[in-house]
């Protein structure tokens, strides 16, 4: 190594160690590139889409993919591309906003957990524990029942049901960084424990909180869809994938391409923030340094 | 490890309570009276005065909370509104098709999983473990309802092999059952599969790099006996432990597969339960599944220690 690119590799950031890492892993890149692909159409869905995605017609009920209709027609004459193409919207929101409302509740829980210690921690993680014990979609399927079937409550149900794996995940890195050497440093100097929490600590269990948030949208997607699938989530006429599989398996026989393009969408999301998530892990895990 | 026993039972004892009053909480969350909700659209006054009575709608939760724990542990989880029985009654009928269905697809990730997980830590960095790598990808971003439909428009719809719906018990006919749930069993246990493969991959890895493989392949053995007697042998613990864990995910999953393919096990009930508001059966439900969960829990611990001599001491 000369002097040259050693004082380069001594004065970057770790954030731009993780970016060039995460830069060199080809996978992850084609996930990037799928997610905002959909994030595009999603932001966009309005103009892209060629018709009304709930507009029906009569007279072009289960037709076959066409120039007129890319994707074909469903039951009703609706353009199953429009639909596709606002279902991401559906989807992604609800694969955000659930894991915000995750991230929300379980990174201050989490925290207070892993800072606190003793009884604190110890009633926290039995609580956690309690809803580990109930199955993510069972548990989303039962609050989403009790809360009533809506896209809203869908992604509330997934995003309490998703919280007890940031609680963990958060609690565990608090305890890993809270003995370091830096944040001794800071309580000595006579920080409160609010501000050690949130200037010391925080950011530097950022990283493993962004790899599990990414793996968690996808988990989350899927959730969706299984909840839509099952009428829990967003409702009709409103498009959603999950509820155009769900209306799809009717029509196996006479109209096989109503199963395909909403299955097909949910799986390209999914396998793209996997391997976001997957390249994310690698670029900030030390051990993975390539 | 009778000391390792009484600690893991001490602290499930804790969690299994917690569970059950989050199960009971969640009958809090009915928008405005559960009377009112559980009385259906016709919300005809007497039948709320007669549901408030029934279920003590009137005393305090903590009380309430109380009679449905009591009730719990003596086997009674109330009883399903529509259907006019009791929810243990309908769980216990349930129970037995979705453990079958359970076991296959295990089978099915166990099959397909492991010799994959050993393929690719064996051609690491070759196209195999690459392509392992893939199909593992592809196993874990597939949602199991899509694959189902799919698996049905091929082997049902085009092909005409496989029954595309239904349930035949094992007692009555059992190549019909097999035809029935190989189809689920597959869409079930390929998401586990994945999982299986990604952790038996990682083990074997990490086995194969040890001094005692070297020694092993140093002594001249043969390159099957290196990798299955020396190798697998003790990669498989962590994934005996992992297989126990996911286990209580597959109840989970088979919510969704039992409706694709209507088939009447357990998932099926809280599914229909919930259309039908009777939520009796929702708690009975997550409470069982919950417990069952728990207790895989506990004996994936047990069978680890089992099976690890150095956790014994």
């Amino acid at each position: 190594m000369t002097a040259a690119t050693l004082d380069a590799t001594v004065i970057q950031s770790p954030l731009k160690r993780a970016l060039r890492r995460l830069a060199r892993r080809r996978g992850a890149l084609v996930g990037l590139a799928i997610v905002l692909v959909f994030v595009v159409l999603a932001i966009g869905a309005d103009v892209f889409s060629p018709y009304d995605p709930t507009a029906t017609d009569w007279m072009a009920v289960r037709k076959g993919p066409s120039a007129a209709h890319w994707f074909g027609t469903d039951e009703i004459g609706r353009d199953v591309l429009s639909r596709v193409i606002h279902g991401a919207r559906a989807s992604l929101m609800a694969g955000l906003i659930s894991v915000c409302l995750a991230l929300g509740l379980g990174i201050p829980i989490g925290m207070i957990a892993g800072y606190a210690g003793g009884f604190v921690d110890g009633l926290l993680m039995r609580l956690t524990d309690a809803m580990l014990a109930c199955p993510f979609l069972i548990l989303a399927i039962a609050l989403a029942a009790f809360l009533g079937p809506s896209l809203a409550n869908a992604m509330i149900a997934i995003g309490l049901s998703a919280t007890p794996i940031f609680i963990r995940l958060t609690r565990a890195q608090v305890q890993a960084v809270k003995v370091e050497d830096f944040v001794e440093a800071a309580r000595a100097v006579g920080n409160p424990p609010w501000r050690i929490a949130l200037r010391h600590i925080l950011p530097n269990i950022v990283p493993a909180l962004m790899v599990q948030g990414t793996l968690t949208i996808a988990a989350a997607i899927i959730a969706e869809a299984s909840l839509s699938f099952l009428g829990l989530g967003q409702q009709p006429p409103a498009p959603s994938w999950g509820s155009m599989l769900n209306t799809a398996k009717n029509f196996l026989t006479q109209a096989p391409w109503m199963a395909v393009w909403p299955g097909i969408s949910i799986f390209l999301v999914v396998l793209s923030f996997n391997l976001v998530g997957d390249g994310l892990r690698d670029a900030l895990d030390p051990r993975h340094r390539g | 490890m009778l000391r390792f026993l009484v600690r893991r039972f001490a602290v499930m004892v804790p969690t299994v309570i917690f569970v059950s009053m989050i199960i009971f909480g969640l009958q809090q969350l009915l928008p405005g009276d559960p009377a009112t909700a559980l009385a259906g659209e016709e919300r005809d006054p007497e039948v709320i005065a007669h549901i408030r009575a029934k279920y003590h709608l009137d005393d305090p939760v903590p009380m309430r909370y109380l009679r449905w724990v009591g009730g719990v542990v003596q086997g009674d989880f109330g009883e399903s509104i529509r259907i006019q029985q009791p929810v243990s009654q309908l769980i216990l009928e349930k129970l037995p098709v979705t453990v079958e269905l359970a076991l296959l697809s295990m089978l099915v990730a166990l099959l397909i999983g492991i010799p994959m997980g050993i393929l690719s830590a064996v051609k690491n960095g070759k196209v195999a473990d690459y392509a392992a790598n893939a199909v593992a990808l592809w196993g874990l971003s597939t949602p199991n309802f899509w694959l189902g439909i799919m698996l049905i428009l091929l082997f049902s719809v085009e092909l005409g092999w496989l029954p595309a719906s239904g349930y035949v018990p094992p007692s009555e006919d059992l190549w019909g059952n097999l035809k029935a749930m190989i189809m689920p069993a597959f869409v079930l246990g390929n998401a586990i599969a994945a999982v299986m493969m990604r952790h038996t991959r990682a083990a074997m890895l990490q086995v194969l790099s040890s001094d005692y493989i070297r020694t092993a392949r140093a002594k001249g053995l043969v390159e099957r006996v290196v990798i299955f007697k020396h190798g697998f042998r003790n990669a498989a613990v962590p994934v005996i432990t992992l297989g126990a864990l996911e286990f209580g995910q597959l109840l989970s999953g088979a919510v969704l597969t039992e409706q694709v393919f209507s088939i009447p096990g357990f998932g099926k009930l809280i599914v229909d339960a919930v259309f039908n508001r009777d939520y009796a059966v929702v708690q009975g439900v997550v409470l069982c599944t919950a417990t069952a969960y728990l207790m895989l829990n506990l004996l994936a611990d047990i069978a680890y220690v089992l099976v690890n001599p150095r956790l014994r001491a």
